[in-house]
């Protein structure tokens, strides 16, 4: 089997392209059911995401989102344990957020930014927690537990916006606008400082520095840490790594704190953000969309990094779509299940025949 | 409360819990088999438009429910490729099915009826009547057991009692027949099947095929039978409580029928009363429409009753050479 080992490069980069390109060409088929025409589609996408400053700014804000979503499945995709539940994780997360910025005084946004992120990532981690103690310790499936999460979190969500926090005399299901203070500084504002002029329409925000700092914090945890060694080594062998002298409660532990931790920042970006308030749909999917960018980011933060920002760039554009074409947003969900579907569960369809290829390739020159 | 109301909740209860147990049965006969299925929401859902749209475009709902269960067993046929014959991650395709579902019946429905991602109301033909069965209406003027009959019995369309016939059926197959055992014998020791000279890919896909196929009637009748119509996103996380009902059960056809009927009371209860007075204490709704979920947590969690899956579910099965 020597011979099918692939060189390092086709591993990581041609084999995944290769599912994205198939993914993409069966979202053109569709979009040409749909009696519409998918070159034309691509110009829209691209004019409507990165045409201007204002489609940028929601390319970025999308991919703000998707950073730490992607990032939180990542992590625990490095140590083998599938989190679906980022978008519970991310509804508490948005809890933590309102908590902090509505019971509390902050005279300033920075301070506001650090003990959101504290909240977010306190929430968040508290709910991961329970499905990691429960897989570490009782050995329940924590794909199953994540899930029913999900809509424990959702059903929770909506108590707390319906019965608590809800204004008196509000029909709306959301929590009062957060005090003045907190506003973080928009990213027309922070450009304006170096006379950058941009749009400002767009909910992108200093949060976005916080995800590219999430994003080489999450690759020093795991390349340069003792406990991101252990977590890799317990992904690649769980029987290996007790071998080794490492617990998989504690690390099981470890992860699903942290994947939770990073699932509920998404909120500093669109509770605090760009909301201003908590509102029932806080997440609108994106915790979903972090398992998409995990596995097309091959669970490395850079890859992360560089599908968020694709997955940005998908959901500004389809937005455009809905507008231009009359081609129905949902048509992202659809190129979002394409992708998963043969980067993720359909990666032995690319695979195996490379391999092949390969191998052969191998012989002849041998 | 009066017998009526308790009667008509038990009736509601029927009707909701007859998607949960079609689901649930689906997801039974492919776990049992190894292979996990997280997309049952996917193909309901893609079941429920397909079904719908076709039955508005033709009129029948018969051409319905058939276009319903070729799209789910399409997906299922996905989910097979790439769990069983690619030996990719269940998990992950189950994900996939879901979202593909979600994206494509609105991206379809916007295309076929320009409706914002519906179908037309169904009426008439084009949708599952109510069989009244045979001596309900003189029977319903009798106390006690007329409503019983008359209301909770009759009354219902013909998948209804489909899905409860499938109890038996399922229980028949799986512990009484060959083939049931040995798609027992798949999801616990593959190996020892393929050593026996049965083909475990075959077993496997044929118990993907069987879900897919009972996702569709559970499709078809979410948006035929008990709905007049696709809305976008009417599975509404059934195929989950579906999931959830099946480790409810520990993966056995009849306590899956009772787990279907106490999530499909818990639903009906939550439809019917904003909030419930339990002796001074108010339940909100929203903890009515959680308990299905936070129950199955505390069962996996081993806290009241184990629930210990099929051995060797979730693993591709790779021959030895």
């Amino acid at each position: 089997m020597a011979t099918r080992r692939l060189p390092h490069w086709v591993d990581v980069v041609f084999v995944p392209l290769l599912s994205i390109l198939i993914a993409f060409v069966i979202s053109g088929v569709v979009i040409w059911y749909v009696g519409q025409d998918p070159v034309r589609a691509v110009q829209v996408m691209v004019n409507g995401a990165l045409g201007s400053s204002y489609g940028w700014g929601y390319t970025l804000y999308y991919a703000t989102n998707f950073m730490f979503t992607g990032l939180a499945v990542a992590v625990a995709f490095q140590a083998r344990l599938f989190n679906i539940g980022g978008e519970g994780q991310a509804l508490l997360g948005g809890l933590g957020v309102a908590l902090v910025c509505l019971y509390l005084p902050w005279p300033h946004w920075s301070l506001a930014l650090i003990a959101a992120t504290l909240g977010a990532a306190l929430f968040g981690a508290a709910w991961a927690a329970v499905p990691g103690y429960l897989q570490a310790r009782r050995g329940s499936h924590i794909v199953i537990t994540t899930i029913m999460f999900n809509f424990i979190a959702a059903a929770l969500l909506n108590w707390a916006l319906v019965t608590q926090l809800r204004p008196t005399g509000s029909m709306d299901p959301s929590s009062p606008r957060f005090p003045e203070e907190t506003r973080l500084p928009r990213l027309h504002e922070m450009l304006d400082l170096f006379g950058i002029p941009f749009s400002r329409a767009t909910p992108a925000n200093v949060t976005l520095l916080v995800a590219l700092l999430a994003c080489v914090l999450v690759w020093y945890l795991l390349w340069r840490t003792r406990l991101g060694y252990q977590i890799r080594a317990f992904g690649h062998s769980e029987q290996a790594a007790v071998y080794a002298g490492i617990s998989p409660v504690r690390i099981t532990m470890y992860v699903m704190v942290i994947s939770g931790a990073l699932a509920g920042l998404m909120a500093i970006n669109s509770v605090l953000g760009a909301q201003g308030r908590l509102v029932l749909n806080a997440v609108e999917g994106a915790g979903f969309i972090g398992i998409a960018v995990a596995l097309m980011g091959r669970s490395h933060p850079f890859g992360v990094f560089l599908a968020a920002m694709l997955f940005g760039f998908l959901y500004q554009g389809g937005g455009e779509l809905a507008f231009e074409m009359s081609i129905p947003r949902e048509l992202v969900v659809v190129i979002q299940a394409l992708v998963i579907l043969f980067t993720g569960a359909l990666d032995n369809l690319v695979r195996m025949p490379i391999e092949r290829v390969w191998a052969a390739l191998q012989r002849r020159r041998a | 409360m009066d017998w009526i109301a308790i009667i008509q909740i038990l009736d509601s209860t029927m009707r909701l819990a007859t998607p949960l147990l079609l689901a649930c049965l689906a997801g039974l006969y492919s776990e049992r088999a190894g292979v996990f299925d997280i997309g049952l929401e996917g193909k309901i859902l893609a079941a429920a438009f397909f079904s719908a749209g076709a039955a508005a475009l033709s009129g029948s709902v018969w051409i319905g429910l058939a276009a319903g269960m070729t799209a789910s067993v399409f997906l299922s046929l996905v989910h097979g490729l790439a769990s069983i014959t690619f030996r990719g991650n269940q998990l992950i395709s189950g994900v996939a099915i879901n979202f593909l579902a979600a994206g494509l019946t609105v991206v379809i429905a916007e295309n076929w009826f320009r409706m914002g991602g519906r179908t037309p109301s169904l009426t008439g033909d084009a949708r599952f009547q109510r069989l009244t069965l045979p001596f309900a209406e003189q029977l319903a003027d009798v106390p006690v057991i007329g409503p019983l009959y008359s209301v909770l019995l009759s009354g219902h369309s013909i998948l209804v009692y489909v899905a409860l016939l499938c109890v038996p059926l399922t229980w028949w197959v799986l512990f009484r027949t060959r083939f049931g055992l040995r798609l027992r014998a798949v999801g616990e020791n593959p190996a020892a099947v393929d050593t026996a000279g049965v083909s475990v890919i075959w077993l496997r896909y044929a118990a993907v095929m069987i879900a897919g196929v009972l996702c569709g009637l559970a499709g078809a009748y979410l948006a035929t039978g008990l709905a007049a119509g696709f809305v976008k996103d009417m599975s509404a996380g059934r195929g989950f409580i579906a999931l959830a009902a099946l480790i409810f059960a520990k993966w056995r056809p009849w306590h899956a029928l009772g787990a279907v009927f106490l999530f499909g009371f818990l639903e009906a209860v939550a439809n019917r009363y904003q909030s419930i007075d339990l002796g001074g204490v108010t339940v909100p709704v929203q903890f009515m429409e959680a308990l299905p979920y936070i129950l199955t947590v505390v069962i996996l969690a081993g806290f009241v009753g184990r629930a210990v899956p099929p051995k060797a579910g979730g693993a591709p099965y790779v021959k030895e050479r």
